[in-house]
């Protein structure tokens, strides 16, 4: 059955009137400081990887590396779920989340096999991610490389 | 206070990432790919390179991050082998993280039992 407009414009009033308030300050003062903190631990490697030569650009590689692992060791060990349900995007957005959203599924999924299980399941929600990061960057680039790549290459 | 500025950057663009879930009503996972497009867009127009100078980790540690990097990558790479690094350098970029992601989850996947 189909709504009209209206209809279902009142439903949803009706939903969320129903639904607890969100208690947005105490959302938002955890994501920043959760999220700033994940921040600060990766300025750490970053300023050490800087510190080893290497230019800022080319130093947020291995830090990245560094987060994912650090994120992915955490949800192995179950700490990184109870982080996630207090600092909600706070923890999601960081590359820490990232690493999370890939390990959390392998591990859920191992007991349908290595193939189905882990290899399919491992970018349930990266892949989204992923290919719309890939899709954005391809259209990005061919508008820059349109406008400033033919005066410089 | 480099700390201070990745700290403080960090932080309120996960809190703009928080309001997009409390306020839109958007699932996580929408957000997150809000923010990757956000990132690669803004690195695109060169707005998102002086931000990362300001905040270092503050800017590339969040997801939008991830976008600058590929569009950082296909920049770079165009540069230096023409039209075909739009299509090499932006999983040049962010190859390392993404092997390295792969390599954990299924390490960790090995190492540790499942949990319900």
């Amino acid at each position: 059955m189909k709504l009209s407009p209206e209809a279902a414009q009142t439903y949803d009033q009706k939903r969320l009137a129903h639904h607890p308030p969100v208690p947005v300050a105490r959302h938002f003062w955890r994501a920043f400081w959760v999220g700033g903190l994940i921040s600060t631990v990766g300025q750490f490697f970053l300023s050490y990887f800087e510190k080893k030569g290497l230019m800022p650009d080319q130093a947020a590689i291995p830090t990245a590396a560094v987060l994912v692992v650090l994120g992915a060791l955490l949800t192995g060990l179950g700490l990184y779920d109870r982080i996630a349900s207090y600092g909600g995007m706070g923890a999601a957005l960081p590359i820490t989340g990232f690493a999370n959203s890939m390990v959390a599924p392998a591990m859920e999924f191992r007991r349908d096999g290595w193939v189905m299980g882990v290899g399919a399941r491992l970018f349930q929600v990266a892949g989204p991610v992923f290919v719309f990061g890939t899709l954005a960057s391809l259209f990005v680039g061919s508008l820059w490389y349109l406008f400033y790549g033919g005066f410089t290459g | 206070m480099t700390y201070l500025l990745a700290f403080l950057v960090g932080g309120l663009l996960c809190v703009a990432a928080q309001a997009a879930v409390d306020f839109l009503r958007w699932p996580p996972a929408y957000v997150m790919v809000l923010f990757v497009v956000l990132g690669a867009v803004l690195g695109g127009m060169g707005l998102y390179e002086p931000l990362v100078r300001f905040a270092g980790a503050g800017a590339t540690v969040p997801l939008t991050g991830f976008g600058y990097s590929l569009v950082q990558g296909v920049k770079q790479e165009a540069v230096r082998t023409g039209w075909i690094g739009i299509f090499t350098g932006g999983l040049t970029a962010t190859s390392m993280g993404v092997t390295v992601a792969v390599a954990a989850a299924s390490l960790v996947a090995l190492l540790f039992p499942p949990r319900d």
